[in-house]
Parts: C-alpha cells; structure tokens; sequence
C-alpha cells in the first residue's frame, strides 16, 4: 500500500514539476478561461439586467472548457516524448498512474480556478468567493478530473485527438454540468448550502460512482 | 457456418412478415384514441406504436452493447467486440428514430417539435453518447486497441444514462416554471382500449425481432468484413512472393 501511495505521488509530482518548468498548461488553460470570460461579457452585458442569472453559466462554461484544454495536454506531453511506455513499465500498479495523473489535473484545474474565480468577482461585481459556491466549484471539478483523465488517456492514442475528448467527455458530464450550474445557481440566489441537498448528492453519487469506474477501466485504457 | 445463416435469414424473414402485419396493425386495425380532441392529433397517436417500438430497439441496443463491452473486458472474445459494435449502431440510429417520431407527434400534440422535458432531453443526450461510442471507434485503427476503448467508453456511457435522467427530472421538479407547471407528459395521453393494447403487444414483440434480426445481419456483415480482410492479406502475401520469384 506504501508503494502505491509513493508511485502515486512520484507521478503526480512529477507532472507538476514539469508543470513549474514550461507553465504550459497552466497559462493555456488561464488565459483561454479569461478570453471566454472577455467573450461572455460581451456577449451578456447589454442584454441581461440580472447578472446573477447569467453567471454560473457563466463559470462553469469556462471551467468545463479549460479543463478540457489541460486534460488534452496532461497525455499529450508524455505521448509525445514516449514516456507512456516508461512509465508503463515501471512496477508498479496501473492504477498509480490514474490516481496521480488525476490528481495532477485535479490541481491544474484548481489552481485556474482560484485565479479565476477572483477575476470575476472584479468583472461581474458579484461576490461568487462563497464557501458554498466553493464546495459546489469544487466537487464539479472533481468529476472532471476522475472521467476526463481516462477519455484523456484514450483519446491520445486516436486519430482525432484534441476534437474527440470533448466529444466524449461532454456527453457524459451531463449530470455533473447540471447539478453543478444549478447548485451555484441556487447559493448565488441566497439559498444555504444544505438546502441543496439534492444537487450535493448527485455529485457526490457522480463523483464516487465514476472514481470506482474509472479505477477499474483505467488498466483496460494503457493496456499495451 | 450454413446453418447459422439459415437461422439468420429465418429471423430475418420473421422480423419482415410480423413488419408487415405490425404496419397493418398499427395504422389501419387500431382504432384512433376517443378522448383526442382533433382529428390531426387522433391520426398522429399511431406514430405511438412505432415510436415505443423503435424506443425499445434503441433500449435493446444499449443494453446488449454494455453486456458485450463487459464481456469483452473479460473475456476478450472478437465476436463480442462485434456484437457490441452491431449493438450501438442500432442504438444510436434508432434513437434518432425515437426522437425525429417523437417530434412527429409533438408538432400537432403539443404544438412544438421539440421540449427540454427530462425524458426528451435524456433520449438526446443518450443518442449523442452513442454517436460519439461510434466516433471513437472510427478514430482507432488498431483491432485490439479500439475494442477496448469502446468496451470502456460504453461501459461509461451506460452507467451515466440514469444520472442523467435523475439529474434532470430533479432539476425540473425543483423549478416547475422552466416547463409551465403542468406536467407534460400527461398531455396528450390516451387510454389503452383493449384493441389499441392488442396493436401495442403486438408492436413491441415485431420490434424485438426486428432488433434480433438486425444484430444478427449485423454481425454477420461484420464477420464477412474480417473475411474479406483475411483473404486480401493472404492474396497480397501470395503476390509478394511471386515478385520474390
């Protein structure tokens, strides 16, 4: 189990320290969120009086859409060095390199978001830096990261590429992409978190089923 | 080998003559609903004995293609790769049967082709999964590699279908004014008379041989496809060492 844990944690940290080097995925996936921002600001101002209404659309659009960018990249990069197979042949369980290849794009995801989520508060004058709208923020992403590592993994070795992962991944974040808007949508309008139970229980049921899923598929995934 | 294709044909003549009988069934024996208002919404409620027949197509095509993907993760027999490959392309195109009838109906029913109700908006999106099932194996060339890509994404796209449809009848409950209040799909029902049920039953046995019939020509187009790409090697081979010589 100890060997799991630090095969783990090699993995995960070794995407982030690549990460510190190149700032690739990171500044891709910020700047990208802040255009789409520039793009809905644009879009809405003149026409919405209620911002509130427009805004976790608004969030979430834009989180759905980096975290594809950086999902994209995060089996790219080792696709294209060959240090898939490197790794693949290390000792060590598969499953080590789901969890820590997710964990890693857990955290790019998180880290745009804490930058993210600030430069709205200055553009939209709406205070989103709640702690409900935060566990909702998070959860969400966390349903990202778990399904989105493993199309990322499949979609690397097609054809296609970078224009079947949202293909894939879109559809099945339905649920998640729901509950998460309509969530936000309610603790923006006043309401607490724990009246949101319903949209809290779809996510965490999304979030569990899909890690287990995702756990069990993954050895199927980077089989050769 | 023969004998198999003798009970493929069979099915398949099966399927054809109950289509036919169905046909006559559904829209010349059933009688139009009473409690219908218009003549144009009376003479569309037949759509309904085909629209359920082709939703139970769709249904059965999923439903194989996720059994198939597990076993195939397990087993890691070709023909189950097939059968799962057979199995969602019926899904997806039978789902787009289910919503373009359905939009049929809904023009003169609910004078609208199209509704974010729950189960409209599940039955896209399920079809959009499907397709997109269909997407990922036309972008892997490699046999073995695309059979497990799919077998994962099918398992995937099976187990978030009910979230989904959870997901969004919650959503709607919660906000009843999105839909108007009422609930929609409570209009333009109609009772389930003795002759109309009789079309029914009858309806949805055609349509589970129509589906059998066309897994099993299915797969067997597909096992002639790997036929014929055995042979083709084989001849490229054979030429090869003639040039040799």
């Amino acid at each position: 189990m100890r060997r799991f844990f630090s095969a783990t944690w090699a993995i995960f940290w070794k995407d982030i320290r690549a990460e510190f080097r190149t700032k690739d995925i990171f500044t891709g996936m910020f700047i990208f969120s802040l255009l789409s921002l520039l793009v809905f600001n644009f879009a809405f101002d003149l026409r919405v009086s209620n911002v509130r209404q427009v805004l976790p659309g608004v969030i979430w659009v834009s989180i759905a859409f980096s975290s594809m960018l950086g999902l994209n990249r995060s089996f790219v990069l080792e696709m294209d060095r060959g240090s898939l197979e490197g790794i693949l042949l290390a000792p060590v369980d598969r499953s080590a390199l789901y969890f820590g290849k997710m964990l890693g794009n857990l955290v790019f995801m998180v880290a745009v978001e804490v930058v993210l989520l600030p430069v709205m508060v200055v553009l939209f004058n709406v205070n989103v830096l709640t702690p409900s709208v935060l566990v909702f923020v998070f959860l969400g992403t966390v349903g990202f990261a778990v399904v989105g590592t493993v199309f990322a993994a499949m979609a690397v070795n097609t054809r296609a590429r970078e224009v079947l992962l949202p293909v894939l991944l879109l559809p099945v974040m339905v649920p998640v992409l729901i509950a998460a808007v309509k969530g936000t949508a309610n603790v923006l309008d006043g309401g607490t978190l724990l009246e949101q139970g319903d949209w809290l229980r779809v996510l965490l049921a999304f979030d569990v089923i899909f890690l287990a899923v995702a756990f069990m598929m993954f050895d199927y995934v980077v089989e050769e | 080998m023969s004998r198999l294709r003798s009970v493929f044909k069979g099915v398949a003549v099966v399927a054809a003559v109950l289509m036919v009988v169905n046909l006559y069934m559904g829209l010349i024996r059933a009688p139009d609903p009473s409690n219908l208002q218009t003549e144009v919404t009376r003479k569309a409620q037949h759509i309904f004995y085909y629209h359920m027949g082709m939703n139970v197509m769709a249904g059965l095509g999923m439903s194989v293609n996720f059994l198939a993907s597990l076993l195939y993760l397990v087993m890691r027999r070709r023909w189950l790769d097939v059968v799962a490959r057979s199995a969602a392309e019926i899904g997806a195109i039978f789902g787009i049967g289910v919503l373009a009838s359905g939009s049929l109906w809904a023009r003169p029913t609910w004078n609208t082709w199209w509704t974010w109700d729950p189960r409209l908006t599940t039955a896209a999106i399920t079809v959009l999964l499907y397709i997109a099932y269909l997407m990922l194996r036309n972008a892997v060339e490699d046999p073995n590699r695309r059979a497990r890509f799919a077998a994962v994404y099918g398992v995937f796209a099976f187990i978030s279908v009910p979230i989904t449809f959870l997901s969004i009848r919650l959503w709607r409950t919660i906000h009843p004014t999105v839909f108007g209040g009422g609930n929609a799909g409570a209009k333009g029902s109609f009772a389930l008379g003795p002759t109309i049920h009789q079309a029914f039953v009858f309806s949805m046995i055609t349509f589970v041989f129509v589906f059998l019939a066309f897994l099993l020509l299915r797969v067997r187009v597909a096992m002639l496809e790997d036929h014929v790409a055995t042979l083709r090697e084989q001849v490229l081979i054979r030429m090869s060492k003639g040039a040799e010589v």
